[in-house]
């Protein structure tokens, strides 16, 4: 998960990489609680296939799903690049490999390629900005990237203030980045 | 076994803002009420503190204060020919629940209708002739006019202390405020709120085009109040954290601020959270109500014994309990007869995000609040001459962009790859440079024949009742009128000096999985006639007399605004009718 997650979002000087901002924790975390399992979600039978629009009809939650995509991705990897796992191939190789399974072009096991990249896309930049306390957006990196100041609550002395950059850091809900290093 | 609890004189289904506007104006009457409340107890310093509610994460993406889908959900479909499937997870809109209902996330946005809105049928057939409307659409008429509701619009503005600026005072247009409202008879209980950049520049451009801009009538106030009740509201701070949101400043309207406090230490009102009705109970003949039942946490049911029954469990809940309850005859699509479930309609919303030069411009777009914005009514309802158009309705469209929270902000322009070097880099770059208006268009929605609710023959909740289900479907009307107002509006947005624009038109089929706004109405309708209506004209049952239906369930149709300010506005015209007719003489108070 933390070779995905690196190659969802690179790590470059300015800013890390989805792996060393915790985004791999933040996956497994939110995956071993409700939303892993679909706790509160309809779950009643009969799951029938209909429509896209009528949304999501399948008792498999999201803990199931990565688990049987993960491995799949692997296996597929082991296939193509000569028993290499995803985390073994090169950063060309792995942007490549995603850039296929996002076409449509690759077949896993279990799960369908293209709508798994999708979820892990979604879930990886989540983890990037949600607060740190989920175990991503480690030290704030994500917000402190795009310049957004986090769970503060008080801007009346700049709703007037038009196209000048504010210039406080990050807070997040159990403090503020300056008092975590890395 | 269910157990009996003494009788009231009123019980309350459901407490959010119509339930909190009944339960206060009667209890005013002397009669003793018992409110009963789906979900939990909620109250602003307990549940929604400053220092853990700008959580993005738990409370939009994982929808904390909302209704759990395995508690109710509903079935959905296109069309009559498909087989509906289960709503599992909350997508085109999030049903409230809990203390306060939709009020304690809601934006605040509070627009009245205009007075055609309300005569809608009559005034669209005199001016364009009957055949300019397509043959399967059903608007009617409210039986209701905006004159009649206009001092309980002006209610509802002063219990919530609304922010805004006056268009139209006793017929005098004023500049600044919007031009097309209906009159009104007195100003704004506080001024607009202030405006960030975006919206400023959004207000500029639109008057550059020769339109007439004005700030979006807000409940998130712009200085401290306190209301004719006397809770004390204060002033908005921008934080950006608003709608899916509790408000941690008591600075938005909201049942818990404008009403509870004062309610709660009446000794003639009670409430009970956690307890959800299942079903209001009839007397033999089916014609008048004798209370309702109601399953607490513990799985018991209780029977609730009352003389008048309110029913303000939100618009889907209140058609929902209707059909449980056997009130009211059914609406058949097929046979066009019946009525409950008929003229069930949303909103058609969409977007135009727009990317501008970083360096030149700083948005800071996370400083907002729910219902801040810069708007424009051109093409609303019928301002404009549909005849060289080819559809009616409209609506206002406007820079209301609530803040930027990151996981829901951080977009890129279009033809960016959505992952990798590229993306972020996308992200970085255009963060505080983006306008994201979010239903930057927000039109009317009217109603058609086979768009339409009734109960699902295959699903069913927890109770083993059917699941309601929806018909529903964008109709080539409503997608002409978006396409119109969404280029307008793209117009506005290019004219602020945007680089790129993302433009995304609302077209069919309706798709249950896109947030669309939770702005659902109809299925129980209010009108002149018991053929085409389920309530008359004070939003009383013509079937069960000692039964009230509040909400947007009684909207006939939807107009191009929000609709909750019509909602409290329609249950003080209701509590009215109540108090000075209905107490002395229970009883239909008008003859079928
Ligand atoms: C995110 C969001 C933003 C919104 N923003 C705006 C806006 O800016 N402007 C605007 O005009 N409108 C807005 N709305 C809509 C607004 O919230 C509703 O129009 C308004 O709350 C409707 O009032 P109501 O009394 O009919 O229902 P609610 O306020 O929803 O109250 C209904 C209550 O009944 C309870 N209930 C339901 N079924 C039962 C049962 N069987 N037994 C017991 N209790 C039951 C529910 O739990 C709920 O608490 C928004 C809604 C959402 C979700
Ligand atoms: S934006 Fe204003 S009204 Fe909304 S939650 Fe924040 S402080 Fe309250």
């Amino acid at each position: 998960m933390e070779a995905l997650a690196d190659t969802i979002i690179p790590s470059d000087p300015q800013a890390p990489g989805g792996k060393d901002a915790g985004c791999a924790v933040f996956i497994d975390r939110q995956l071993a609680g409700p939303y892993g399992r679909q706790e509160g979600l309809y779950q009643r039978p009969p799951f029938l296939s209909g429509a896209k629009n009528q949304g999501y009809q399948s008792d498999i939650g999201p803990a199931e799903t990565y688990r049987a995509g993960l491995a799949a991705i692997n296996s597929v990897c082991r296939e193509r690049y000569g028993g290499r796992a995803f985390a073994d191939l090169s950063t060309d190789e792995r942007i490549l490999f995603l850039k296929v399974l996002e076409a449509g072009e690759v077949k896993l096991q279990g799960v369908d390629g293209k709508s798994f990249l999708e979820q892990m896309v979604k879930d990886v930049q989540m983890g990037f900005f949600a607060d740190p306390i989920y175990g991503g957006n480690r030290d704030m990196a994500g917000w402190k990237m795009i310049g957004y100041p986090g769970a503060r609550y008080n801007y009346l002395d700049w709703v007037n203030r038009h196209n000048e950059r504010f210039p406080l850091p990050p807070v997040g809900i159990t403090g503020n980045a300056e008092w975590t290093r890395w | 076994m269910v157990k009996k609890l003494p009788r009231k004189d009123v019980v309350v289904v459901g407490f959010g803002w119509t339930g909190a506007i009944m339960a206060n104006e009667l209890t005013d009457e002397g009669l003793d009420v018992i409110a009963i409340e789906r979900g939990p107890w909620r109250d602003a310093p307990t549940d929604f503190p400053p220092t853990y509610m700008q959580d993005e994460l738990r409370y939009r993406v994982r929808h904390e204060l909302f209704l759990r889908p395995d508690q109710l959900t509903f079935t959905f479909r296109n069309t009559m020919s498909q087989t509906a499937l289960p709503i599992r997870s909350w997508g085109a809109f999030m049903p409230p629940n809990g203390v306060g209902g939709g009020g304690v996330h809601w934006n605040g946005e509070m627009w009245r209708f205009l007075p055609s809105d309300f005569v809608l049928k009559t005034h669209l057939t005199e001016r364009y002739g009957e055949s300019f409307l397509p043959s399967d659409m059903t608007i009617q008429d409210w039986g209701v006019t905006y004159d009649d509701l206009e001092p309980h619009y002006d209610r509802f503005e002063y219990l919530c202390g609304t922010s805004g600026t006056a268009g139209n005072l006793g017929g005098g247009i004023q500049e600044g405020g919007n031009p097309f409202e209906g009159p009104r008879s007195r100003p704004y209980p506080t001024p607009a709120q202030q405006q960030p950049f975006s919206h400023t520049l959004f207000g500029k451009a639109a008057r550059e085009l020769g339109y007439k801009p004005f700030p979006q009538p807000s409940g998130n106030l712009s200085q401290a109040y306190t209301n004719p009740l006397g809770m004390r509201l204060g002033p908005c701070t921008y934080c950006g954290f608003c709608e899916w949101f509790g408000c941690s400043n008591y600075s938005k309207a909201s049942p818990q601020t404008t009403i509870l406090p004062y309610l709660i230490r009446k000794s003639n009102f009670s409430l009970r959270d956690n307890s959800e009705v299942i079903r209001i109970n009839l007397d033999r003949a089916g014609r008048h109500a004798t209370g309702v039942t109601f399953v607490d946490s513990s799985g018991d049911e209780w029977e609730q014994p009352a003389d008048l029954v309110i029913l303000s469990a939100y618009a889907l809940f209140n058609v929902q309990l209707l059909l449980h309850s056997k009130i009211g005859q059914p609406y058949d699509p097929v046979t066009n007869t019946g009525v409950v479930g008929r003229n069930y309609t949303h909103q058609t919303v969409s977007t135009v995000n727009g990317f501008f030069d970083n360096k030149k411009f700083n948005f800071n777009p996370f400083i907002g609040s729910g219902s801040i914005g810069m708007c424009i009514d051109e093409f609303n309802g019928d301002n404009f001459d549909h005849g060289p158009l080819g559809f009616v309705g409209g609506g206002y469209v406007g820079q209301v962009q609530t803040g930027a929270r990151p996981i829901e902000s951080t977009l890129v322009p279009p033809g960016t790859p959505r992952w990798g070097v590229d993306w972020k880099k996308a992200v970085k770059d255009n963060y505080l440079s983006t306008v994201k208006p979010g239903a930057g268009v927000h039109g009317s929605f009217y109603a058609y024949r086979d768009i339409y609710l009734d109960l699902d023959p295959t699903y069913k909740d927890r109770f083993g009742r059917p699941l309601m289900r929806i018909t529903m479907d964008l109709k080539e009307n409503e997608i002409k009128q978006n396409k119109f107002l969404t280029d307008k509006f793209a117009e506005i947005i290019k004219t602020m000096g945007a680089e790129k624009l993302a433009v995304q038109y609302r077209t069919g089929p309706y798709d249950i999985t896109a947030y669309q706004t939770t702005h659902l109405n109809g299925g129980a309708v209010m009108g002149t006639d018991p053929k085409t209506s389920v309530l008359n004209r004070y939003l009383q049952s013509w079937d069960v007399p000692n039964l009230f239906v509040m909400g947007a369930s009684a909207f006939p149709q939807n107009a191009g605004y929000n609709p909750t300010l019509t909602v409290g506005a329609l249950a003080y015209w209701s509590a009215a009718a109540i108090r000075t007719q209905y107490l002395k003489s229970p009883g239909r108070l008008l003859d079928v």
